[in-house]
Order: C-alpha cells, then sequence, then structure tokens
C-alpha cells in the first residue's frame, strides 16, 4: 500500500462544495505541490489552489492530518474545494498527473482505515450496510447474500471441483500403483454439467442492476411529450440518489423507486436525423447511445420505428389531433393521469422479470467477474486431455471459488468487502 | 578439523571409544542424533555451511542403511530426492552409487510428475552413504546411545552418552526414527524397539514425554523378505530397468552398477481368502493397533478390508542386491501371524514355492505432533532442539533426508548467525512437507505427494538444480565441484535461450509438414513447441547442429516453454502470497486477544503458530472471518509496537 489514492468523498457535482480526500506517503507532498507553502498539521487554512503551470484551479480551505493518527492511518489531506464540476475534474486531474498519486478504488479508503486497524470489521460492515440498500429489491437480495446464499452456493461448487480435481490427482499420483484407475467414465459428463450450471449463473440478471435500476429510456422525435411523461412518472416517487454516472446535459436521468424496485428513468434528446445543427447532433448521438443500454425503450416516435422491443406509447391521448397510432401498447395522458398507473404497474412487472428476483442472490462485478475466471478454468480444462494441465486447470478454478468466498487470500476478501463502498467513504 | 575416515567394516570397540575420548574434549556447533537418512543429511548438511557437527550413533555401522524397502524415490519422493541433491546432500549420489534398477516412474504423464525412482543395493547404498559421510569435512562421528539431552536454562546444550561422556553443543538435531515408544507387531507376537536388531533408546524417549510436548501414535510396516532363488521368475512379468540412461543426481557421470530386472506378480483370490480367515489375528484388527497407518501405502490386510471387490492387487519383486538373494515383495506390507503370511504367499503366481526369510511386521510407535516446531523444524519448547524425519510423522527414506536437511542447514545458520537457503512452496517440495507438518500436523504418516505441491508445474524432478543449486551456493551448502557444475551450465543456458529465441515462420514449418498453420506467423521456437505435434525433436533441422535434443538441460528449458503461459498467470498469485507472508505474527500472538475467533480456531492457530498470515490461512479449518479479524489485530498489534 505503499501509492497514494484520492477520491472526491463528497456527493456528485454539482454541489455546493466538493471534498476531495488524498492518502498515502505522498499526500503532503502533493499538498505542497498544489498550495506551494507548508500547511500546519490539523489546522482549517484557506489556500489557493494552482496547477503546474502555475494556473489557478481553486480557492478552497485545506486540512492537513499526518499519519498515522487519521481516519485511514496514513498522511491525509483533505482539499474543499468548490462543489462544480468542472473545479473538482480539473483538481482531480491535477492530482492524477503527481507521481505516486492515483484515484481510488471502490472502498479503498475504508479498507485501508481497516487494514491499517483504525476501524474494525463489525464497523466496516456495518458502514456497508449503511451505504447500501435504498429500495425495497435491493434490501432483499443484500439479505439472501449476508445469509450466505452466494456462500453456501460456492461451498457446493467447490465441493464438486474437489471431488473431480481429486480423480485427477489420484490418476496422476497413484497411477503406477495399480489400486487407481484412471478417470471415472462420467468424469466428462460431470464436468460438462457443472461448467453448465455456472454458465447458468453467469447468465442471471447481475446485481448491479439492483443499484442501477431498470433502464427505462423514453425516445422520439422531439415534441413527442417526452419530457412531460418523464416528469410524471419520476415526480412523487422515491428518488435513488447513489447510483449516478453518465449523466450529460443532453440525457436527463432520475433513478427512482415504484413499489420498491429500482428505475432509472432516461430522458432523451428527440432523435431526428435531418436538419439538426451540430450540436444537436451531438445530443442524438448521445440519445441513440441511451436506447443501446436501455433495458426497455417507450417509444414515442412514429409507430414501428422505434428499436426492436420497445413498448409503442401513445402519449397525448388528451389531445385528438394527436392520435396517431393505430396499435400502441399503451395510450396514456401525462396531462391527466390517464392509465398511468396501469403502465407503472406494467413497468414494474417488466422490471421484476429482468432484475434479480427478490430473495435470490444475485451476484455483483467482482462475483460474477471470478464466476467466469472459474468457468473459463473449467472450459480451458476439458479442451485438454493431459491430466497435468486439467489438474492446474482446476486448480486456478479452485482459486476463483476461494476468492468469491474470501477463503483464498485475505487481501481478496478485504477486496470483497470494500468493493461495496463508494469511492472515498 | 577433526574428521574420521571409516572403513564402512564393522569398527574396533577402541575406535569407537577412542572417538568418545576425543569428542568429549570440544564442543560442538551442532550434533546430530541418528544415522539414517534424516541424520546424515542433517549432519552433511550442517557440515558444509561450516559448522562443527557431530554425528552420534549407537551403531555406526549402521548408518546409511536402508530399513525398509530398498527403493529411493518415486512420485512426489523422487522431487525430493533431486532437491536435496540440488543443496549438494548425500541421498541422490548415493541412490545412483547402489541403483541396480532405474524407472521413471508417470512417464505417460507431463513431466512436472514424472518420478524418478531406483532401487538400491543395499550395501551399495549404504557403503556410498558412509563414505560421503567419512569424507565430509568437518564432521565427527560418535559411537555411542544418546541418553539425555543436556538443557541449560531451557535451551539445549548438548548431549550425554549412555557411558557418562558429555558432548556440549549449540544446537541439537534429533533424527531417531521410530526409536520412541516403538512396539513391533507380528501376529500375535509384541517386541519392544525401533528396527529388527536395534535398541530403542528409551531414556531419551522419556525425557522427551517429561518435557510435555504434544505427541501422538502411527504405525508403519514392512512386507515378508522372500529368498530369490525360491521365485519362479521365469513365470512371471519382467520390469527391465530404464533403457535411457537418466540418473538421480546430475553429478553421477553414468550408472556403475550391472542392471536387474524386477517382476510382477499379483495377489490372488486364494491369497485374499487366507488373509480375511485370518483378520482376527491381525493385530490391527484385533485392536492392538490403533495408530493410524499411511492410507496411500496400506498393509495388504487393508487393502483386502478396504477394498474387497478387488480380485487381486499388484506386488512388485524387487532384488534387495546384486550380491544377495533377498527379495523385497513391493505391495503386501503385513503384520499378519507368520504362517498366514506364508500362505499368502504361496498363493501367488510365481511363488508357489517361496521360502519367506523375514516375516513382515508392523511397528507402531510415537511421534512428536510437527505443529510443535517452527518453520526451521526448531522445538519451540526447547530452543536451538531440531527434530527430522519420522519422529515428526512422516514415511520415507526421502521425506526424511529432505526434513534432515532443512533442519541441519537451519540449526548451522542459527548457530553461525548465517542464511539458509529460503524456501518456500513456490520453490520446493522440501518447503512444502515442511509447511504442512508444521502448519496441518499428521494424522497419518505423512508422505509426499505431488498434490500437495500447488505449484507443481514449476517444481519439476528434472530443474531442481535450476530451482535450488543457486540458492544453495548463495547460502554456503553447496561444495565446489557442484558450484563448478552449475557455473557451468548457466553459462550454457545463456547460449542456449539465443536458441530458443530463435525465430521460424509458419510457412517454412507448414512447407516442412508440421501441424501449424499456414498464416501463424513468425514465432521463436520457444512458442512453437508448444504446439501440439511440434516438438523440439520435429524441429531439429532448425536447431545448431552441436545441439542434442537429449542434453538435459536443453530438455528443461524445452520443458519451462511449454509451461511457460501457466507459470506467467502463477506470477500475480505468488505476490498475492508474498504480500500476505510480510504480516507477521509473532512467536507469543496471543491469538486468544483477537475478537471474534471461536475456541476451535484459537486452539489450532496456538497449536500451529504460523509466522505470517499467509501461512495462518494455510491452518485448516480457519475460516475467512477468522482470517480478517486476524489480520486486524496483527495489524494494531504492529502499530502499538
Amino acid at each position: 500500500m505503499s501509492d497514494t489514492i484520492f477520491a472526491l468523498s463528497s456527493g456528485a457535482p454539482p454541489a455546493a462544495i466538493g471534498v476531495i480526500r488524498v492518502s498515502g506517503p505522498d499526500a503532503g507532498g502533493a499538498l505542497h505541490q498544489l498550495t506551494g507553502r507548508e500547511v500546519e498539521p490539523r489546522r482549517p487554512s484557506v489556500a489557493k489552489l494552482h496547477r503546474s503551470d502555475g494556473a489557478l484551479l481553486d480557492e478552497a480551505l485545506i486540512l492537513w492530518f499526518p499519519g498515522p493518527a487519521t481516519a485511514t492511518g496514513e498522511d491525509l489531506a483533505e482539499l474543499h474545494c468548490h462543489g462544480g464540476r468542472a473545479v473538482v475534474a480539473a483538481i482531480e486531474t491535477e492530482l492524477g498527473a503527481m507521481k505516486g498519486l492515483r484515484k481510488a478504488e471502490p472502498g479503498e479508503f475504508t479498507r485501508r482505515a481497516f487494514a491499517n486497524g483504525r476501524i474494525d470489521l463489525a464497523e466496516a460492515e456495518g458502514l456497508a450496510d449503511l451505504l447500501s440498500a435504498e429500495t425495497e429489491l435491493q434490501r432483499s437480495a443484500a439479505i439472501a447474500m449476508a445469509g450466505g446464499g452466494l456462500s453456501r452456493q460456492v461451498e457446493e461448487w467447490r465441493d464438486q471441483l474437489l471431488r473431480l480435481a481429486a480423480e485427477v490427482e489420484a490418476a496422476l499420483d497413484f497411477a503406477d500403483e495399480d489400486d487407481v484407475s484412471g478417470l471415472s467414465s462420467d468424469f466428462e459428463a460431470r464436468l460438462s454439467a457443472f461448467s453448465a450450471d455456472l454458465a447458468e449463473w453467469l447468465a442471471r440478471p447481475r446485481a448491479e442492476r439492483l443499484g442501477e435500476g431498470f433502464r427505462v429510456v423514453l425516445a422520439g422525435p422531439p415534441n413527442a411529450g417526452k419530457s412531460t411523461l418523464f416528469n410524471v412518472l419520476v415526480e412523487s416517487e422515491a428518488a435513488i440518489t447513489s447510483p449516478i454516472e453518465g449523466t450529460t446535459r443532453d440525457v436527463i436521468e432520475r433513478s427512482v423507486a415504484i413499489d420498491g424496485v429500482p428505475f432509472t428513468f432516461v430522458d432523451t434528446a428527440g432523435l431526428r436525423d435531418k436538419g439538426s445543427d451540430e450540436i444537436e447532433a451531438i445530443g442524438v448521438g448521445r440519445a441513440r447511445e441511451q436506447l443501446k443500454r436501455a433495458d426497455l425503450v417507450l417509444w414515442l416516435g412514429p409507430e414501428y420505428e422505434g428499436p426492436e422491443g420497445s413498448w409503442e406509447i401513445e402519449a397525448q391521448i388528451d389531445k385528438q389531433a394527436n392520435l396517431v397510432k393505430s396499435n400502441p401498447d399503451w395510450r396514456v395522458s401525462a396531462k391527466t393521469g390517464e392509465n398511468l398507473a396501469d403502465l407503472k404497474h406494467a413497468l414494474i412487472s417488466a422490471a421484476r422479470d429482468a432484475l434479480p428476483k427478490p430473495g435470490e442472490a444475485a451476484l455483483n462485478a467482482r462475483q460474477h467477474g471470478l464466476l467466469k475466471e472459474a468457468h473459463t478454468s473449467l472450459c480451458d480444462a476439458m479442451e485438454h486431455s493431459d491430466p497435468l494441465i486439467i489438474a492446474e486447470y482446476f486448480r486456478r478454478a479452485l482459486l476463483s471459488f476461494d476468492r468469491l468466498i474470501g477463503r483464498a487470500t485475505t487481501e481478496d476478501m478485504l477486496d470483497a468487502l470494500f468493493g461495496r463502498f463508494c469511492i472515498g467513504k | 578439523m577433526f574428521h574420521v575416515k571409516h572403513s564402512g567394516k564393522r569398527k574396533s570397540f577402541d575406535h569407537a571409544t577412542r572417538l568418545q575420548y576425543r569428542a568429549r574434549m570440544q564442543s560442538f556447533d551442532v550434533l546430530v542424533v541418528g544415522g539414517g537418512h534424516a541424520g546424515v543429511e542433517a549432519a552433511c548438511g550442517a557440515a558444509r555451511m561450516g559448522a562443527r557437527t557431530g554425528l552420534v550413533s549407537f551403531d555406526l555401522d549402521a548408518v546409511g542403511a536402508m530399513s525398509c524397502n530398498p527403493a529411493i524415490g518415486g512420485l512426489g519422493k523422487g522431487h525430493l530426492v533431486c532437491e536435496v541433491d540440488a543443496l549438494d546432500g548425500v541421498i541422490g549420489r548415493a541412490a545412483d552409487a547402489g541403483a541396480i534398477h532405474y524407472r521413471m516412474l508417470n512417464r505417460s504423464k507431463g513431466s512436472a510428475v514424472w518420478g524418478p525412482r531406483v532401487q538400491a543395493d543395499r550395501k551399495r547404498f549404504k557403503a556410498a552413504v558412509q563414505q560421503a559421510v567419512a569424507a565430509q569435512s568437518g564432521l565427527t562421528l560418535i559411537e555411542g546411545e544418546v541418553a539425555a539431552l543436556r538443557l541449560e536454562g531451557g535451551r539445549v546444550a548438548g548431549l550425554e552418552i549412555g557411558d557418562g561422556t558429555v558432548l556440549k553443543s549449540t544446537a541439537v538435531i534429533l533424527c531417531t526414527g521410530t526409536f520412541l515408544g516403538g512396539t513391533l507387531f507380528r501376529g500375535e507376537e509384541r517386541f519392544e524397539g525401533g528396527r529388527i536388531g536395534e535398541n530403542s533408546a528409551q531414556r531419551l524417549a522419556t525425557q522427551l514425554r517429561d518435557a510435555d510436548l504434544p505427541m501422538a501414535r502411527l504405525k508403519t510396516g514392512t512386507p515378508p523378505r522372500l529368498d530369490g532363488r525360491t521365485i519362479d521368475w521365469a513365470s512371471l512379468e519382467e520390469q527391465p530397468s530404464d533403457a535411457d540412461h537418466w540418473t538421480m543426481s546430475p553429478l553421477t557421470k553414468q550408472r556403475v552398477n550391472p542392471q536387474v530386472f524386477c517382476a510382477i506378480t499379483r495377489t490372488t483370490e486364494a491369497a485374499h481368502e487366507a488373509i480375511r480367515a485370518n483378520l482376527h489375528r491381525s493385530p490391527m484388527f484385533t485392536g492392538a493397533i490403533d495408530a493410524a497407518g499411511p492410507r496411500y501405502c496400506p498393509s495388504i490386510e487393508d487393502k483386502i478390508h478396504r477394498f474387497g471387490d478387488r480380485d487381486g492387487h499388484q506386488v512388485f519383486l524387487e532384488p534387495e542386491g546384486l550380491d544377495t538373494h533377498l527379495v523385497y515383495p513391493n505391495g503386501i506390507s503385513t503384520s499378519l501371524p507368520v504362517d498366514v503370511q506364508l500362505t499368502m504367499l504361496r498363493a501367488m503366481p510365481g511363488l508357489e514355492q517361496v521360502v519367506m526369510e523375514v516375516p513382515g511386521y508392523a511397528v507402531e510407535y510415537d511421534h512428536i505432533d510437527p505443529r510443535a516446531l517452527t518453520n526451521d523444524l526448531q522445538l519451540r519448547a526447547i530452543p536451538s532442539l531440531y527434530c527430522a524425519g519420522q519422529i515428526n510423522g512422516t514415511t520415507g527414506y526421502e521425506e526424511a533426508a529432505a526434513q534432515g536437511l532443512v533442519a541441519g542447514l537451519n540449526a548451522a545458520a542459527g548457530v553461525l548467525g548465517k542464511a539458509p537457503p529460503s524456501l518456500d512452496r513456490a520453490n520446493s517440495y522440501m518447503a512444502v512437507m515442511v509447511d504442512d507438518l508444521t502448519l496441518q500436523g499428521v494424522s497419518e504418516p505423512y508422505r509426499m505427494l505431488t498434490a500437495r505441491a500447488e505449484y507443481r508445474l514449476r517444481l519439476r524432478a528434472n530443474n531442481a538444480s535450476t530451482r535450488l543449486t543457486g540458492l544453495g551456493i548463495q547460502a554456503g551448502c553447496v561444495q565446489t565441484e557442484r558450484a563448478k557444475w552449475f557455473e557451468e551450465r548457466e553459462n550454457r543456458r545463456k547460449g542456449l535461450e539465443e536458441v530458443f529465441n530463435r525465430k521460424i515462420s509458419a510457412k517454412v514449418l507448414d512447407e516442412a509438414g508440421l501441424p501449424v498453420r499456414r498464416d501463424g506467423g513468425d514465432k521463436p521456437i520457444s512458442e512453437w513447441i508448444r504446439h501440439d505435434g511440434v516438438g523440439l525433436a520435429e524441429l531439429e533441422p532448425w536447431l545448431p547442429d552441436a545441439l542434442s535434443t537429449s542434453d538435459p538441460l536443453v530438455a528443461e528449458m524445452a520443458e519451462d516453454a511449454v509451461y511457460a503461459p501457466y507459470l506467467a498467470r502463477q506470477e500475480a498469485e505468488l505476490r498475492d502470497l508474498r504480500a500476505s507472508e510480510k504480516l507477521e505474527l509473532s512467536a507469543d500472538f496471543p491469538f486468544r486477544e483477537v475478537p471474534g475467533l471461536s475456541n476451535e480456531v484459537v486452539e489450532r492457530l496456538e497449536a500451529a503458530r504460523p509466522a505470517n498470515l499467509s501461512a495462518a490461512g494455510r491452518v485448516p479449518g480457519i475460516t475467512p472471518a477468522a482470517l480478517s479479524a486476524l489480520l486486524v489485530h496483527a495489524r494494531r498489534r504492529q502499530q502499538a509496537a
């Protein structure tokens, strides 16, 4: 842990202030470089932050805590700067360019605090719980995970793998001793069924989907009523604050929970091919990107011209003149609220199908990655006939399983535990 | 330095007495008790490190005796032999000197699990060991029965010999085999003692028991010995010695003895019937022996009992030497009564008329729970007292030899303030074994298996020199002859690397009829040989004329190239491993004070006393949660210190 990490520790900009934390052996150097002066420990002061070329970045409140009696157990600096997106980005860029500094991994500050003995495991886990679960569905999946649903499954896979591996090892170590025959006749079939079982798990909805929510994109030409519909869908619903990413000026996203199910609604710029100026073209490009990322598209444009699988919406049934679709999936009015409740119900039911089932342990990105590694190792093993190489792939798969449940090494366990924290917390 | 040349023939009483007298006058750095495989490697290893070393045995004539089967090596075991040899140990060259039959086990598998094994003429093997011991400078041989340890201030300070002689030393290594409370079983018969014809050092045993060390009981067995002249060899399948000329040690220039074949027979239904009918007379089944025996090398009655459906088990008939008619039937160790043993034998093909020279028997013995040792094989409870070999719960010459070497090098390094070669699970089977023993303990006699080594692909028997000899030279336990050989070899490697880096185009290979894709581009030889159907032999036209594909170094480098992608993948794992090795747990780490650890976990940790966090993760039964709690607590203590 010799490198120095930094991250924005406050909420996503824009905000009134942005707190950037820097932790590690080079934190003091970084502070000195930005402020151009020595900073008194544990005493807030105001300083002008400069880029290495001398340009002024921001005027900020700064705090300097030499380690080890700090929140992370290391040298720690805090920059309370103005919370504009550009300001925060510029300071982060400047920090990132410094030698020995890098952006923090998710949960890394807490992990360092934990590893340096500043907080204990119970505190750390308490923090993790505090930070997660905003909707009922998220809570329910979290309970399944916390209740050991996945761990039990992995232990079972581990046993299965160990049984297969034992056969290979026996063939390797005892083949010359006559009391052990070669691999059993159903070895390949068992291996392939095992691998298929993992593949089935890999195909399931991922846990992040619970965080990101079911992604509903409203699309269509300008003035089709997208924004009005967007507003009535998201207003009066409980906002979810955590999963904000990639918000751009041209695409508006809101994350809400409807009946405990997390959604992200996305309002796009109007899709128009011709006659648009350059800036609008950029917006249109982004809108098309959004369509690709969508779980579901509510199509407010000309009938049958939306992306495949989208729901045809007749959005302005309060205006006779706008009834243009012959066979829409939904006829609603954002203005009068007509049929909106039904549309919401349908959305909830679609989302429930696409998101991890309540009470079912869902894999997060780390777990998915490790399970995929295990699966790949098994597939590689099936490609080989040399028991020595099969054994090596089995060993790799076992290591992936061990990492999944934190059996392998402590560092892995820490990654698993702290991967769940937001950057900088 | 005091150094005794000894002839291998029985020494006169006067000679031994004189030794004791002179030994009394001097003090030693390291004293080794026992002249078996562990004792020899411990003593020679310590002496090679430069320690003033003494080897004490109650019968110097028995030094280097093969007490059980007349074979050295095998799967996993052959790796240990090559590793001990790579650190300039004795067993590899002695095995070559005695070898009358070479067999590379597992040849049909990948080379990482090949198991070099030789059958050795007992007399010639022993003579070679005694010669090596005698030639070792800095090593004094002392005949006498060790009566007691001398302890000063809780540390070991020397030995007391049976006649009252006191030998002073800074460290003592116990390599005493099954002497601790050994009991022999043969049917209804019982004998106290270690091996046949030897005394058991009961006084020392009592002293160790009084030290309140954790002890447990294990058993091992041996088969009957046959008169080869009464075997009908002609009716049996022959197994010849390997025709190619590999040797255990690279320093052995060529095989020295005429090679003999052994033969294979099988147990039969009639033999099984005889065993089943008399199981009630076997000490194992009457409850007389309740210690655990080796699962991997079970007695014949065990095999019949556990694999009842099998109609026969292979038995290898191995000649014990060139000038003896004794034959060792490998695969039927037994403690059945003598009459049953003979009935069983005569029910096997080729043995219808066999004469049994010595019946088989089982030995039950006490061993020290090896978790009481630190990872240099030193007893935690009695500093500078080391234990190696069967006393630690292992079985086999090779396991004993490797532990002896580890203990010898560490004891010498400790006394002399030097650093021993740094062995770990990624560079040697020796370290795998020591780590397993000291962290996990034993529930049956520990035998090396390739499955125990997680980094097996990099730990081949035939690359032991590459892995270890350099480390040995650095530590100072490798003598001139091998050091020179190694240096020349490493110089040769540089030239060969250039050859392996030569590029050949796929087109050229395709035109030569090799199974490669024509559009495969230019690749170095080291990559081409990973392709199925493309080996060094196939690439011969592109290799320099002077290069021989049967050159062991060339073969080793070719295997390295084949395994390279797998090894590269292991590097990240090894980095993780080393990172968590850096968090050390002190010898007095208070596991009980770590919040959140269950009593069971605390007991396991206190028994094994892992030296660092990585080792703690290998203690059986340690949960991930326990590990994390341990991590936090260890860091906090580190900070408080």
